[in-house]
């Protein structure tokens, strides 16, 4: 069974550590060329720069993961969506908390983890009326003595890992703008690479890259505008006919469209350091009614491949060209290496929005497959010729009349948390949703500082009734494996590890570990509060394998918990409380760190 | 009289039994009040103030308050200043809801327009500047409107937007003030 042979050369190659080049031939999917050996920490919230989310740790398996218990939690304090993860850095965990985003050190050396020190960076209140959807952060990153991570205010930080103080912080984003910071950072080449959230802001979207000893800006690339503004040069070679021409970023737009026209920065940021790309997908295009703003679009709901040192564009493939549902593009992008028919190819992973599950040459961005992964009724399929979307037109939302039953809805297939990658199956594990909505689009007008929108949205649940799933996917053959039904959305991210498991909570606080062979529930574990946190595996001081997960529901799928919002509106937190009027009976707020052991 | 309510009236006298003043509407001379109270306090939040419900209304608010035409004006105004982006039809959303039964700056009609011109400290903008007085008073109405405060003839029964709400004739009366009575 040519399964079980891959199994074994690859557990062998997680034993050793080791690199040889004589394993690529096997046809194994691995993330070596970019992934780092396990070093046992959890440094960043994908892991590694190739965002795999894999844990080498094989102490806690499918056959004694049923005695894993509590070794210890910690309260944030903070009522509203945790979806970051604990990073673990040798006898120290760091969390980073939602608004305020409160930089937490625990001390792993000492029974129950008491706290080291804190770190406020004290945001202004009025950033949390700016936050699209809840007043989430999703994660701090770790890199020679420092961590890094953005305020909701719009600010990138950098701590001493050691005694919490203050080294530098840059402001780039305005809240009057409606601009505000989430996502994670990722470090890559001696740069903080960060970006701005506001979507539904009118935020012209933007990615910088900060030098890690000072904090300052080595270079800043819009996503709209004219090519210089988004270092469109020499260099930029898209695959496709579509996304090739002079000042796109202009001419894609009606006039002056493009100043106030989204394509923020807000998800994950993915890096290979032998190309020295970065690779990031881009936001909505606003308003959401589309009318407003007809042409491509550019460069928006697409994956750009940049320069890691300049900033300059190297390839760009729109995936959703004038996205009509608040389609992102900004979801996780998983670096591997894979056989391509029999050759391996340097390849991106990317489960998206939209509901295709993509793979790219991550040299050039050509398309090697898009298939769907999740229930879709608003594409065909994507022109293989042209690499375009092809849309139903009669799902398109026009002003003055509801659109029922679009699928996926506006979170997509899938949101921002990320799936989960092992070399050892080759397979990528997806938490996802499965929602439609109606949509009806109305006039918007830009006002700074307030959302720009212009559409009515109610969800629910798609085909079948639940509102979550999880797939294991096969991106070789692009195919599933495996796949189960969720009642509630999955909004946490999911955790591989070389024992054989899949980590991930749900939205009513049950954090579950499932056998990766079938997708088996093998134990699970009812925290306080819904999980929307990423889950992380490490090496205790103890050489032990611990895994820990952040509980604490919130986020848009979680906002009527979190924001204490009224279930008899529909359209509130932007459509998506219609689908959730039974969680506030089902769980309750409060952020509070969980980790587990096996017992001793 | 004013001429919309005359003829009404011609085509639904009975419908409009006693609620001729709600379409009230100065369409000449003085607008009804040209000042916005700059600090109505918020009695729901700030103890040791005068003790039971001591704030009363205006005469010149409850002109606002009660009046059809100026809550429709406020509908399309909540819709317009983009006030539904972030409190959606009084769900909430960025901003609290504003059908539910907590206020926390006050749920009176001065209160609600301080919120508005002045801005709230998490995150709720000023409109100061953007808004005349009047367009603030009939947003404040509106707002009460949401969470049933106002006269059932007064408010519309349907929405100008092409979402399911329900219509605001059906919408429960919430209590201002936690424990006051919620029977209009
Ligand atoms: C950018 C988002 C945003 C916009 C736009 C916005 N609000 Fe708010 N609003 C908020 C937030 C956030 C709060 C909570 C402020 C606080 O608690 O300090 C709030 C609070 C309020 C309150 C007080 C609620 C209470 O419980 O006392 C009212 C009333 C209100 N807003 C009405 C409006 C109206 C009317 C508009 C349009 C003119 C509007 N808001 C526009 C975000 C917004």
């Amino acid at each position: 069974m040519a399964g079980a042979v891959r199994w074994r050369l690859a557990a062998l190659f997680i034993c050793t550590l080791l690199a040889t080049p004589a394993f690529a031939q096997t046809g194994a999917v691995t993330a070596r060329s970019v992934a780092q050996a396990d070093n046992g920490n959890w440094e960043m919230p994908g892991k590694n720069v190739a965002a795999t989310r894999f844990s080498a740790m094989r102490e806690i398996t499918p056959a004694n993961v049923r005695n894993l218990r509590v070794a210890f939690t910690a309260s944030t304090g903070i009522n509203r969506g945790h979806e970051a993860p604990p990073l673990v850095i040798g006898g120290t965990m760091y969390l980073v908390t939602p608004f305020p985003n409160k930089l937490i050190a625990l001390d792993l050396t000492k029974p129950g983890a008491p706290t080291k020190w804190v770190f406020n960076p004290k945001p202004p209140t009025a950033a949390q009326g700016v936050a699209c959807c809840d007043v989430v952060n999703r994660g701090a990153v770790y890199a020679n003595g420092r961590l890094f991570f953005n305020t909701l205010d719009g600010r990138t930080v950098a701590v001493d890992a050691r005694s919490g103080k203050l080294a530098w912080q840059t402001k780039l984003g305005d809240i009057q703008r409606g601009e505000t910071m989430t996502m994670a950072p990722t470090v890559a080449n001696g740069k903080v690479i960060v970006g701005n959230s506001g979507g539904e802001m009118g935020v012209r979207g933007w990615i910088a890259a900060l030098d890690t000893g000072s904090g300052r800006v080595v270079w800043k690339a819009f996503n709209t505008g004219p090519d210089k503004d988004v270092l469109i040069g020499p260099r930029f070679r898209p695959f496709y006919a579509m996304d090739r021409g002079k000042d796109l970023g202009v001419k894609t737009w009606p006039p002056g469209a493009w100043k106030i026209g989204g394509g923020s920065v807000w998800g994950w940021v993915s890096y290979d350091p032998q190309l020295r790309l970065i690779y990031y997908g881009t936001g909505n295009p606003g308003p959401w009614n589309p009318e407003q703003r007809p042409g491509d679009n550019k460069w928006t709901t697409g994956v750009f491949a940049r320069d890691v040192d300049t900033g300059q564009a190297v390839w760009f493939y729109q995936s959703t060209p004038h996205d009509l549902y608040d389609h992102d593009d900004i979801n996780e992008i998983i670096l591997v290496d894979m056989p391509v028919a029999k050759r391996m190819r340097p390849v991106l992973l990317r489960p998206a929005r939209n509901g295709f599950f993509y793979v790219h040459d991550r040299r050039t961005g050509q398309l090697l497959s898009a298939k769907p992964y999740s229930y879709m009724n608003v594409a065909k399929g994507i022109d293989p010729h042209t690499g375009r979307l092809i849309p139903v037109p009669e799902k398109e939302p026009k002003v003055g009349r509801v659109v029922r039953n679009i699928c996926p809805a506006a979170p997509g297939a899938k949101d921002w948390n990320p799936a989960a990658f092992s070399p050892i199956t080759g397979v990528v594990y997806i938490p996802h949703i499965n929602l439609c909505m109606d949509m009806g689009a109305l006039e918007a007008n830009y006002i700074a500082g307030t959302p720009y929108v212009g559409a009515d949205v109610k969800m629910y649940a798609g085909p079948g009734g639940n509102r979550g799933v999880f797939t294991a996917w096969d991106p070789v053959h692009a195919r599933k494996v495996w796949e189960f039904k969720e009642d509630l959305p999955l909004w946490s991210p999911a955790l591989a590890t070389a024992g054989g498991l899949v980590f991930y909570g749900t939205m009513d606080g049950w954090f579950k570990a499932i056998d990766q062979r079938n997708g088996k529930l093998v134990w699970q574990f009812k925290t306080g509060s819904g999980i929307i946190g990423q889950p992380i595996s490490y090496r205790g001081p103890d050489g032990h394998q611990y895994v820990a997960v952040m509980s604490g529901v919130g986020g848009w799928a979680g906002a009527i918990v979190a924001g204490k919002l009224d279930p008899r509106d529909g359209t509130a937190a932007l459509g998506f409380v219609n689908a959730m009027k039974d969680l506030p009976a089902r769980t309750d707020a409060g952020g509070m760190l969980y980790v587990f052991t096996l017992p001793r | 009289m004013s001429s919309p309510c005359r003829a009404s009236l011609a085509l639904a006298a009975v419908a409009l039994l006693g609620g001729c003043d709600r379409e009230e509407r100065d369409s000449r001379g003085q607008p009804v009040t040209e000042t916005v109270p700059a600090g109505a306090t918020a009695d729901t939040i700030y103890p040791g103030g005068p003790s039971g419900s001591t704030v009363t209304l205006s005469p010149k608010a409850a002109a606002y308050e009660n009046n059809a035409y100026h809550i429709a004006q406020g509908q399309q105004l909540y819709g317009q200043m983009n006030c539904v982006g972030c409190h959606a039809h009084g769900g909430g959303g960025m901003g609290p809801a504003l059908i539910d039964d907590e206020w926390r700056y006050g749920g009176r009609i001065e209160q609600i327009a301080t919120t508005i011109v002045e801005g709230r400290p998490n995150g709720m903008p000023s409109f100061r500047g953007k808004l005349t007085d009047t367009q603030i008073w009939e947003l404040a109405a509106y707002v009460r409107a949401m969470s049933g405060q106002v006269r059932k003839d007064a408010v519309g029964a349907r929405t100008d937007e092409p979402s399911n709400t329900p219509p605001l004739t059906q919408t429960r009366r919430e209590p201002i003030v936690p424990g006051e009575d919620a029977t209009p």
